[in-house]
């Protein structure tokens, strides 16, 4: 099905469905994380993406369905929201310490993959939103995972920024041949150098390889140079939602060429 | 020409001191200064319980601790009330409770005084006493060290440190009953009404002059170890209240710190 099918599964979830308060979050969600991937989750706010990768990180309890995950799997994770409050006083070098007992060397040889060595003594809270999340990503890189989950890696950083961002990504995957599964909150902008997308909207709307999708010439226009390295991802769906997220079955009226963007169900 | 009770206050004070400083920056990382609060007030509760039970105060206060620390807990889980709103209602009806206990135990038991536990009786305080102190502050002190990365970790972020294999809610609950066991040992020197000043402004007032948490932690415990000395130094020259004298000294030091760092 794709190039990592010789690469072993690290984890992966079965129908897995999460209900809060009688309001579903998730429905029959299922997908497989390998080695040396980069996976894609997709999806308009509130789509459960983030519900989605705490469940996968075993943070939260799925309503039903099961996790399956390799044993002894080390998974490095950037949490979607990390404001560290002013009153503590933490330079990058305590930060990363928080990860465990590390030696001097090993932070800074994190610090350099994603090209941030010099911050070592900086104070996390005068750091600027690029330098920030890529010392939460050497943070994550610290244990050696062989999975990293990433909520929205790129939240706080400029789009020329995100293009460095998710290249430095695609390196660490290509040195540690590390699994990632990413979230993005833009259903229009996912990088070139993943391998599957998957568009969630409570259940899974579409799964599928950008490579195959066409670039959408509207966003081609409107971004430019910046979208080089960025692959527009364009699908179509064979279904909408009402604003209580069911699934509302849509006329086919497809344009030729424009329908192989992903395996619908 | 320095009586023997100056030098006993001053030992139980700076045995305080050396706890309140540390547990008083996490503490303030962790925004956890009403919930110090809250258990300071429900600390009477212990007392009265293990007075009219015959047992050490300590163990009162340490067990309605657990019990509130427990409370808190499973209340935050339904998420309808924010947590100052529950800890607003925790702190006053255990604090109410506590009177109401005391004041039924105070026929039974004669010379126990309500204001020594409000206000502290730090110049009251005995030898044994002191030896007590300084036993609980070194357990207090080796528990916080052994915690001490999974608490950094927790107060950045409590996800990122679950997917690191902490146990998160251990740690809050173990963190908990250490508090308690500070704020029992407190009540004695600066008294339930005043305590989480001892913890919130050393750790305050070191902030601005540190860089890391091992010295904001070391600058918070002096700081706390200063205004016991200075605080019960006034109270023995000016004759003034010891506890508020302790308080009122850390205030002063804070709002130099503040125009101090100031200027830089």
């Amino acid at each position: 099905m794709n190039s990592n099918a010789g690469h072993e599964v690290l984890l992966s979830a079965s129908n897995l469905g999460y209900t809060i308060r009688g309001q579903q979050i998730l429905d029959a969600v299922s997908l497989q994380l390998h080695g040396n991937e980069i996976v894609t989750l997709i999806g308009p706010n509130g789509a459960g993406k983030t519900s989605l990768v705490r469940i996968l990180l075993g943070l939260k309890k799925a309503t039903s369905g099961e996790i399956y995950c390799k044993p002894g799997v080390k998974i490095g994770y950037v949490p979607q929201k990390l404001h560290i409050d002013p009153v503590l006083p933490l330079r990058v070098r305590d930060f990363l310490l928080t990860a465990g007992r590390y030696d001097e060397a090993h932070l800074v040889s994190v610090l350099e993959e994603v090209q941030m060595p010099h911050l070592l003594k900086s104070a996390v809270q005068t750091l600027s939103g690029g330098e920030f999340q890529r010392v939460l990503l050497a943070r994550a890189l610290l244990k050696q995972p062989d999975l990293l989950v990433l909520d929205e890696p790129a939240q706080g950083v400029d789009i020329i920024g995100q293009q460095a961002l998710y290249n430095t990504i695609r390196h660490i995957r290509d040195r540690h041949a590390c699994g990632v599964l990413m979230v993005s909150h833009d259903l229009h902008l996912v990088m070139a150098a993943t391998d599957q997308v998957i568009c969630l909207n409570t259940h899974i709307c579409c799964t599928g390889h950008p490579d195959d999708v066409s670039a959408h010439p509207e966003y081609l226009k409107i971004f430019g140079q910046a979208m080089d390295g960025l692959a527009p991802y364009s699908h179509q769906h064979d279904h909408a939602h009402d604003a209580h997220g069911n699934v509302i079955p849509l006329a086919c009226e497809n344009e030729p060429g424009e329908h192989e963007a992903g395996s619908h169900d | 020409m320095i009586d023997g009770f100056i030098i006993n206050a001053l030992l139980a004070g700076i045995a305080v001191a050396l706890v309140a400083g540390p547990l008083g920056c996490v503490v303030v990382w962790r925004r956890m200064a009403y919930f110090g609060d809250t258990l300071a007030h429900s600390s009477l509760l212990g007392v009265a319980l293990a007075v009219s039970a015959e047992l050490v105060p300590i163990l009162g206060v340490v067990f309605i601790g657990a019990v509130l620390a427990a409370l808190l807990f499973w209340l935050e889980q339904r998420r309808e009330l924010s947590a100052d709103t529950l800890l607003g209602i925790l702190s006053h009806s255990a604090l109410a409770l506590g009177l109401i206990v005391f004041s039924l135990i105070q026929a039974r038991v004669p010379g126990i005084d309500l204001m020594a536990y409000l206000f502290g009786d730090i110049l009251a305080v005995n030898q044994a006493e002191i030896v007590w102190m300084y036993i609980g502050s070194i357990f207090i002190l080796s528990v916080f060290a052994w915690l001490w990365r999974a608490l950094i970790s927790v107060s950045v972020n409590e996800d990122m440190a679950r997917t690191d294999g902490i146990n998160v809610s251990l740690v809050r609950f173990v963190f908990m009953l250490l508090l308690a066991m500070v704020i029992a040992a407190a009540i004695k020197v600066v008294g339930i009404l005043l305590i989480t000043a001892l913890l919130i402004i050393p750790a305050a007032s070191a902030r601005a002059f540190s860089n890391t948490p091992v010295q904001m932690i070391i600058l918070s415990t002096l700081i706390a170890v200063a205004a016991v000395v200075i605080g019960l130094g006034a109270s023995f020259y000016q004759d003034l209240p010891a506890g508020p004298a302790i308080v009122v000294a850390a205030a002063l030091g804070f709002f130099m710190t503040r125009i101090a760092s100031a200027r830089y």
